[in-house]
């Protein structure tokens, strides 16, 4: 399969009063069209970082020191470097290519919005010229604005063709003219109906003009999805979107997801520290420890023989269904990053820790096809084997 | 034998809403709307169900952390008579002794340890409510609580927040034990936590339990961790308790349409298992107004005619387990009809 | 165990509040401003103390009456004899700089002490208690709300007469309102924590946790609101000095001074500037005065920010 997303050797330091926080270090990852990727690991361990990375959106200790984000959204076109982009270019990536989807759906809507004025900006933001020239199309056909439609067509014919048009710009501050974009803003606003229906939630006329403060969390995290969702992205990333939901919600968005999935986009970047949620709802898995990748590969492969010592303890850390004896825990914690142990960053903890763990990093390497693994022990353990 | 400790007599709390110019009460938030629930020494009662559901109202109430609007909490010492909990003031619990016996530990261990006191300070706290020590003797016992919940004298003399997020709940539950509590009341003490840090707190609270002989109300909305601890489990909904039994039966044998919902939206992180999901419609109803008859019946996908109009009895099915919904006799055999649902493991 | 040992290593043997301390005063003095506020306090704290010493008093009894030669109403410059010149009757400006830095402090610290004090048991109180109490006092402060200062001030004098006191007792009835709603909004916001509620739990008394648990997470806004307070006292009372209704003429007061040099700040129409040391010197006294307390004010606000606190 074609590489959607690629990061290379992404690095990443928070300047802080503290010293640097070297929270993503030499940092690789790859999605593939179509593919659903988990992406896993302990609090503090980077998982938001490396999104907020890769689409540029770091606060502001934050710095990008290196690396690539090669981003290629048709399966055979030439990657683009997402760092290499322009601020202005990055923006029309944010939210029409990749989306993005965060635990927090309350800071995620504004409170004095209605739900359908937020849904509706997404596509006032990337959509206007397009549906310009969908309006323009039917006022040629025949189809009547009212008394204004002669006026409304000639600024949709220049608004199809560059939205930011100074004339557009002028008009907009102007009383009465200003009205220009009516049709527009209305054709959004049925889009975004259309866009709520389609996630189940019932009667979307309603809905749309409510407050976020009149809904349930479920139900706001829905219509986080659907702001997402607006403009058909490429790639959804959803940053523990599900982690403060009710098993049943849960259970609602994740099927969501996975239909949204067949029809509408093409790959979903989801992060959470729930595995469950990542054995049943993932293809692909990545394990990260630290700032550092630790093992990837097919989520059947890596769950059911992890070879990482980190996924090893990860995995008998969380209780089962079949739970026979006491669960197993990892000693101690991760580790403040200002300074970062050396060689392989888990070997504090790790119970197979070897001496050459504590001097060399582990590269990471391709043990069995398709499964990756940053490690030394299983490096000599399956390197003896085969 | 068992032997009750606790025993809930249609406990009731309302929150008031007060509305209009003159700020009357208009309406109340029914989080808890009579439960009756047995609670038995030495057991750990898991509670599950969804936010909102009146979990941790439940465990508030019983200690009296937020005085109960109506029914009883009767609680029976080792020594002594019952007393109705519900009807005594935090002072009267205190001159009665029993004030200290029932103790919670929070969500949060961010927010439930003072960021200004030390950490031998908040130890010492509940100790010295209850005898007087030499200073000595005090930094003693201590030192000893520290360690049973795996820190040590070193840790004495630290805030809070030079603690990383486990051992803020280990210092939380040391609090709880210095109070020589026999009932904890542990509200998601977990989820705060990451998975790794899970497993020791879990281990920890079991280990604790077995030692100090104590009885814990485990409030959970994970019902894999409930699984893993409890000896018992009670489903909640909507401020009501619609289904009890024993941690086993419970999984194998479950009787309400909510309690499969549960079971079917646990994510399993094994990666054999097929998922078959009851994907239930819609939210919980606002408490404000709880649907009539069950109150589940709006969500509930075997419901019938009579479930909106007469709400169904806790009723006790044999095996310790207790049971309200219309349909409990039927539920299998609809789920695996429905679902194609067999079993959960 | 878990957390950094590198860091304890060091600090270890040191008493936690020692290094808390520490963490804080090096938070505060990270900060520039608060460099020079707390220079600026200094030096004005060094002068109130040794005012005997740079302006030894004329009459032993009644130090902060200025002493003057004449009574002629044209000020006289800056001299050998007196070196920041003499204000209209003659009054000495220097001896009068050097004690009203004390006059200063004094208002400052009665008036924020008084109103502190009472606004903080108060607000306390009904906070943590809340009910009926708390309902009551806050009608009462919304009626103190609405009485302006100046009126309030007016009825004071005109009862008992013009002085310092009567101004500082005014100030002080109309501060606390202040005080009493910062630090109540803090207990509400505290009353329902966990650790609140957790000591609850053992059993621990309502005294014992409002001295343990609920003052010591609720006194700083009330500590920022109060350094900067001591300066905006000693404007509130210079201008009531300058509208007459402060302290008496020729008491050692800053306000006092700039009102005696209310008809000379601007000299005769050949030389505007001729009888600038009469409103320059108390002017800028006050000012600096202001100023040191509110840069202390905003450096302590930032370095207690709860935001910035490590966690
Ligand atoms: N704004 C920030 N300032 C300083 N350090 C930060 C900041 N944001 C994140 N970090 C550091 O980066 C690391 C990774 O954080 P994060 O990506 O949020 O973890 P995760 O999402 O996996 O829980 C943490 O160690 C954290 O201390
Ligand atoms: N102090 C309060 N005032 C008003 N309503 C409350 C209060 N505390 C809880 N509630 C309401 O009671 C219901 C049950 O809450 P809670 O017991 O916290 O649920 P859970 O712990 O199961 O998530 C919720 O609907 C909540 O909004
Ligand atoms: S590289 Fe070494 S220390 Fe790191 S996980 Fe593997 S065995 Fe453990
Ligand atoms: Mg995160
Ligand atoms: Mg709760």
């Amino acid at each position: 399969m074609a590489v959607l997303l690629k990061a290379q050797d992404l690095t990443t330091n928070f300047y802080t009063y503290e010293g640097a926080v070297k929270a993503l270090d030499k940092f690789s990852l790859s999605i593939d069209h179509g593919c659903t990727f988990g992406l896993v690991g302990e609090s503090g361990c980077g998982k938001s970082v490396t999104v907020r990375s890769m689409l540029r959106v770091i606060q502001s200790p934050g710095v990008i020191e290196g690396g690539k984000v090669l981003f290629s959204e048709k399966a055979d076109a030439e990657p683009v470097d997402l760092l290499a982009l322009t601020e202005e270019e990055m923006e029309s990536v944010r939210g029409d290519s990749i989306s993005m989807i965060f635990q927090e759906p309350n800071a995620a809507l504004n409170p004095v919005i209605t739900i359908g004025d937020q849904v509706a900006e997404s596509f006032l933001f990337h959509r206007v010229a397009e549906m310009s020239q969908k309006i323009c199309d039917a006022i040629d056909s025949g189809e009547s604005y009212g008394l204004l439609t002669p006026y409304y067509r000639a600024m949709l014919g220049v608004a199809a063709k560059n939205p930011k048009a100074p004339l557009l710009k002028f008009c907009s501050q102007v009383p009465f003219l200003k009205w220009w974009d009516k049709p527009v803003k209305k054709e959004a606003l049925q889009r975004a109906i259309k866009i709520i229906g389609k996630l189940g939630i019932a009667n979307p006329e309603e809905i749309v003009t409510r407050y976020p403060h009149n809904l349930s969390g479920g139900m706001k995290q829905r219509i986080v999805i659907a702001i997402a969702l607006a403009c058909h992205p490429t790639l959804l990333i959803a940053d523990e979107a599900t982690s403060n939901l009710d098993v049943t919600v849960q259970a609602q968005i994740l099927q969501l997801l996975n239909d949204l999935k067949k029809e509408s986009i093409s790959s979903i970047l989801l992060i959470t520290h729930d595995l469950g949620v990542v054995a049943e709802t993932c293809e692909k898995v990545g394990v990260m420890y630290a700032g550092t990748l630790c093992e990837t590969g097919d989520v059947k492969d890596v769950f059911s023989t992890p070879l990482h010592p980190y996924t090893q303890a990860l995995l008998t850390s969380v209780p089962k269904f079949n739970q026979e004896g006491e669960l197993q825990s990892i000693e101690g914690s991760v580790p403040n990053l200002v300074n970062p142990p050396s060689g392989c960053r888990f070997h504090p903890r790790c119970p197979k820790a070897m001496d050459k763990c504590s001097t060399d990093k582990p590269e990471l390497k391709e043990l069995i096809p398709g499964h990756l693994v940053a490690c030394h022990h299983a490096d000599r353990v399956i390197g003896g084997l085969s | 034998m068992k032997k009750k400790i606790i025993e809930l007599k249609g406990l009731e709390k309302h929150y008031p809403v007060f509305g209009g110019v003159l700020k009357r009460q208009v309406n109340s938030v029914k989080a808890l709307d009579g439960i009756d629930l047995d609670i038995y020494r030495g057991e750990c009662l898991g509670v599950v169900g969804e936010s909102g559901c009146g979990k941790t109202t439940t465990g508030k109430a019983i200690i009296n952390l937020h005085a109960p609007t109506g029914g009883e909490a009767i609680y029976y010492p080792e020594d002594g008579d019952p007393m109705d909990l519900a009807k005594m003031s935090n002072r009267q619990m205190k001159n009665a002794g029993i004030r200290s016996r029932l103790q919670m530990v929070f969500q949060d261990p961010t927010t439930s340890l003072n960021p200004r006191m030390l950490i031998k300070h908040i130890i010492a706290e509940p100790i010295k409510e209850q005898e007087k020590l030499s200073a000595r003797e005090l930094e003693k016992k201590i030192v000893s609580i520290l360690e049973m919940v795996g820190l040590s004298r070193m840790h004495l003399m630290r805030y809070p927040h030079e603690f990383s997020g486990g051992q803020r709940q280990r210092i939380a539950v040391a609090r709880a034990i210095a109070a020589s509590p026999e009932f904890i009341v542990l509200d998601e003490p977990t989820s705060a936590l990451d998975v790794s840090v899970q497993a020791q707190i879990l281990n920890l609270l079991d280990k604790l339990r077995k030692e100090l002989n104590l009885t814990y109300l485990f409030v959970t909305h994970h019902l894999l961790v409930v699984k893993y601890i409890s000896t018992r489990i009670a489903v909640m909904y909507l401020g009501k308790c619609i289904e009890t039994c024993p941690t086993d039966e419970l999984f194998s044998n479950p009787l309400h349409p909510y309690t499969h919902a549960l079971l079917s939206g646990i994510p399993n992180p094994e990666v054999a298992a097929e998922p078959n999901r009851i994907v239930l419609e819609g939210d919980v109803p606002s408490p404000l107004n709880p649907p009539s008859g069950c109150r589940f019946h709006t969500r509930c996908p075997f419901c019938i005619d009579v479930c909106s109009r007469e709400e169904p009895v806790l009723l006790d099915v044999g095996n310790d387990h207790k049971v309200a919904c219309h349909r409990q006799d039927v539920v299998k055999e609809l789920v695996k009809e429905k679902f194609g649902i067999e079993g959960y493991f | 165990m878990e957390t950094s040992t590198a860091m304890t290593a060091v600090q270890a043997h040191e008493h936690p509040r020692l290094r808390e301390l520490k963490f804080t005063l090096a938070r505060i003095f990270r900060n520039p401003s608060a460099v020079i506020g707390v220079v600026l306090l200094s030096f004005f704290i060094g002068v109130a103390i040794a005012a005997p010493y740079i302006a030894p008093p004329k009459y032993a009894h009644a130090p902060y009456k200025m002493p003057h030669k004449g009574f002629s109403p044209t000020p006289k410059a800056p001299s050998e004899r007196f070196i920041m010149g003499t204000t209209s009757g003659q009054y000495d400006i220097f001896y009068g700089v050097v004690w009203g830095t004390r006059t200063a402090f004094k208002i400052g610290l009665f008036v924020v002490g008084i109103a502190g004090f009472v606004g903080i048991t108060l607000g306390v109180l009904a906070g943590y208690y809340g009910g009926w109490f708390d309902e009551f006092l806050m009608r009462f402060v919304d009626i103190v709300w609405s009485i302006p200062l100046l009126v309030l001030a007016m009825t004071i004098v005109v009862a008992f007469g013009r002085g310092l006191e009567n101004i500082m007792i005014a100030l002080a009835l109309v501060e606390w309102r202040w005080y009493v709603r910062v630090i109540r909004s803090e207990v509400l916001k505290l009353r329902n924590q966990e650790f609140v509620q957790a000591a609850k739990l053992m059993g621990v008394s309502d005294c014992k946790i409002i001295l343990r648990h609920i003052l010591p997470n609720s006194i700083y806004p009330v500590l920022i609101m109060g350094s900067m307070d001591m300066g905006s006292m000693v404007i509130s009372a210079s201008f009531m000095s300058f509208v007459g209704l402060g302290a008496p003429k020729g008491y050692a007061d800053w306000g006092q001074m700039v009102a005696l040099a209310r008809n000379y700040i601007v000299g005769p129409s050949n030389d505007p500037l001729q009888f600038w040391y009469t409103i320059f010197f108390p002017g800028i006294c006050i000012i600096l005065f202001v100023l040191a307390w509110n840069l202390l004010g905003d450096a302590l606000r930032d370095a207690f920010d709860p935001k910035l606190r490590r966690r």
